[in-house]
């Protein structure tokens, strides 16, 4: 059945904060170890456009922040896909999911963001490890749309552990899978030693996978190599799962924010006219300057260096880590 | 105007065979845009063979949905499927993912609000400066001393762009919009010039004619870091002197018109000089310098119980959208007390206007630096609209100010 535009849709400004909360409408075992979430809006709206390499932040009881790469179908609107591995020398974001997490519960959710986006090119050589593959996975699939000329190298420990290698065979020998058990390690220098002329390589997986892959792409000209790290990236101060105050330094006024209400909501209920326009923290409109405290950044605009820097926040999606933020309204 | 209420083929689809590129429509679009929000969410328009929409609903749903709606078969009326595009299209407007993609986060990045701090203290300098020199005569056109002078004063300069020829962006813009409709009369009066027109942009692309710190040549950084192409990088760079001007000139004139002609909003504005960027906001939103764009069904799409056929062109009335009823109260007035926010006028989505912030930059500073210098504005004479198939547009705002 064709997808109804007519169906739905947030018109109004004014219904953001939901809109950070997705339900967990499937899980399924992805491989060994791995579980494969869909996310979907609980009042089935579209959910905020991304692209390949994008992740999306889970934010799980008591503030753990994890991010994990959406490697599902950017053409479907209304749901997300994130696989997580579970990770036994973790610190229980992995062994949440895995183990409480349960479809129909509801999730906090930031982002989608985008470190390691798929830049043009006529070639490009993907290099996985392990759950590595997940912001690949859709990296192949615009590859092929685009009739890029495309080959996968995926590493794993085992056949039975490496995620969504049944679903890659369909591309035949453009995909070479490489069980550590097998076949051993993958066999870089015979992929890297000889740069390939107008050749992107976007590599993602452990640190020493990674960091075999840039040593060999050393001499390479620059703008070839294109890395993630998947180890998902700990948030060093929990964000807050609790109301919070916001104080308006120019209005002299202070607004508390309830866990259901955005900071954008919760400054207008007070009588502040704040221009919006996505109301899904990717247009930038909303944009507020921090006095004083920490931001939890959830928008889709700030890249990782500009987050740190907290001095100003995306109201309609972000919120604070702390009891109290001051900003410049 | 004839509504009539079915068209051939849909049982219930109400038509209209008034040309929304006609002068009559063009003058003043609301009673067109009343008639079209009124008939149903969906109305064919039978001498375009298109559908067309103008209610905020579906405009905003079917601008958000790229993956129905596509703009790669061209945002004008010319179908890309079909018809050779005039000039190769924009890797930002007429594309869709995965090819908009990487264009768009370059730009997105260089016309960030972030980026925008390091021009703020200038633009606000320059916006001072523009309007002292303005206020030296007391009645002058609003439209040329200031919409005009401001983003052409401003602009090109952020850019990077040589001043030789800066002349040229103007009519270059209104013409590439006026393309965006049909091939009537508006369009024969810019083709003479438009090849001349297009090799002076074209020329200016090029990085050795771009300034070093402009966007322009970061534009060609990111080229050089392999985040776009090199040959993806020029046609960046032609979107910015292509969008950036025009829309920008309207904004600003429809703002100053509207404070004109709503004194009490004005001082509203002096009493709270913080309400500029609102202002403008809402100016956009009654009225829409960028008033329409076409988008292509990609499938079937039902719609407003009927079904927009594949490969279809609908024509989406951000206009109209502005000023649905059904969305804000009292759409037709100007009102700072308003929350704008949600208006179509920068479009929504994947293809809403990435030069946003600029455009709210440049108004912010001009309107910040009257809004200290003049105590009222006033209409000084016959205003003038100028007719293009896409633009909202003033040619003459002839204005008194009362220097505060
Ligand atoms: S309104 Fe778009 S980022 Fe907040």
């Amino acid at each position: 059945m064709p997808p109804d535009s007519s169906r739905p849709e947030p018109p109004r400004p004014g219904g953001g904060h939901s809109r950070t909360l997705l339900r967990v409408a499937g899980r399924r075992a992805a491989a060994d170890g791995v579980v494969s979430l869909t996310l979907e809006h609980p009042d089935g709206r579209r959910l905020p456009d991304w692209a390949p390499g994008a992740h999306i932040d889970l934010i799980l009881p008591g503030g753990m922040t994890r991010q994990y790469s959406l490697c599902g179908d950017r053409w479907d609107a209304y749901t997300y896909r994130v696989a997580v591995l579970r990770e036994p020398g973790g610190r229980g974001g992995s062994a949440y999911i895995h183990d409480e997490l349960r479809q129909g519960d509801l999730v906090a959710v930031g982002g989608p963001r985008n470190n390691f986006p798929l830049t043009p090119s006529e070639r490009y050589l993907f290099i996985a490890g392990g759950i590595g593959i997940t912001p690949l996975l859709p990296m192949v699939h615009q590859a092929e749309l685009l009739g890029a000329d495309w080959k996968l190298l995926y590493g794993g420990r085992t056949r039975d552990s490496m995620a969504f290698a049944d679903q890659l065979r369909v591309h035949g020998d453009r995909v070479t899978l490489v069980p550590q058990d097998e076949s051993g390690l993958p066999d870089l220098p015979s992929w890297l030693d000889e740069p390939r002329p107008r050749t992107k390589v976007y590599a993602c997986g452990p640190g020493p996978l990674l960091e075999a892959v840039e040593a060999r792409c050393a001499h390479w000209p620059p703008g070839l190599l294109r890395t993630e790290r998947f180890v998902p990236k700990v948030e060093s101060a929990p964000v807050r799962d609790e109301a919070f105050e916001v104080r308006l330094a120019r209005h002299g006024a202070s607004v508390t924010v309830t866990p259901g209400v955005s900071v954008l909501e919760a400054v207008r209920a007070a009588g502040v006219n704040v221009l919006s326009s996505c109301e899904e923290g990717t247009c930038g409109t909303c944009e507020t300057g921090v006095l004083e405290g920490r931001p939890d950044q959830r928008d889709s605009i700030l890249d990782d260096d500009e987050r740190g820097a907290g001095d100003c926040m995306f109201i309609c999606v972000s919120r604070s880590c702390g009891p109290k933020l001051v900003l410049d309204l | 105007m004839n509504l009539s209420a079915t068209s051939p083929g849909h049982d219930d689809l109400p038509s209209s065979d008034v040309d929304p590129f006609g002068h009559e429509v063009l003058e003043d679009p609301h009673p067109f845009h009343a008639e079209l929000r009124e008939s149903g969410p969906v109305v064919r328009l039978t001498g375009y063979d298109v559908y067309a929409m103008g209610r905020h609903e579906q405009v905003h749903a079917a601008l958000t949905d790229w993956q129905n709606f596509e703009s790669g078969a061209g945002v004008g009326l010319s179908n890309f499927r079909r018809e050779k595009p005039w000039r190769p299209p924009s890797l930002l407007l007429e594309a869709d993912p995965p090819r908009h993609d990487a264009p768009r986060a370059v730009l997105a990045r260089i016309l960030g609000p972030r980026a925008l701090r390091r021009l703020r203290d200038a633009w606000f300098a320059d916006a001072a400066a523009l309007t002292e020199q303005v206020l030296r005569t007391g009645e002058f056109d609003a439209v040329t001393s200031l919409a005009e002078a401001f983003p052409l004063r401003v602009f090109p300069d952020a850019v990077g762009i040589p001043e030789d020829g800066r002349e040229n962006l103007l009519p270059y813009g209104d013409h590439l919009f006026n393309a965006f409709g049909p091939p009537n009369d508006l369009v024969r009066q810019g083709n003479p010039r438009i090849a001349e027109l297009s090799a002076w942009v074209d020329a200016r692309c090029r990085p050795g004619m771009l300034d070093d710190d402009g966007f322009g040549a970061h534009i060609w950084r990111a080229a050089a870091r392999g985040d776009i192409t090199e040959a993806q990088a020029p046609l960046v760079v032609r979107s910015l002197l292509s969008a950036g001007v025009d829309t920008t000139v309207h904004g600003l004139a429809a703002v100053l018109h509207a404070f004109a002609t709503h004194p009490e909003q004005w001082r509203r504005l002096r009493r709270d000089p913080s309400l500029a960027r609102v202002a403008f906001d809402e100016a956009v939103r009654l009225e829409s310098p960028v008033q329409t764009f076409f988008r292509t069904a990609v499938t079937d799409v039902p719609i407003g119980g009927t079904v927009v056929e594949e490969g279809s062109k609908v024509l989406l009335f951000l206009g109209a959208a502005n000023r649905d009823p059904r969305r804000w109260e009292h759409p037709d007035t100007f009102d700072l007390a308003r929350d704008p926010s949600g208006h179509v006028g920068f479009g929504m989505g994947i293809h809403q206007c990435v030069g946003q912030h600029v455009a709210r930059l440049e108004s912010e500073a001009l309107l910040t630096a009257l809004a200290e210098r003049v105590e009222r504005i006033e209409i000084a004479g016959p205003v003038v609209r100028h007719h293009n198939n896409t633009l909202r547009a003033w040619r003459s705002l002839p204005v008194r100010v009362h220097p505060a």
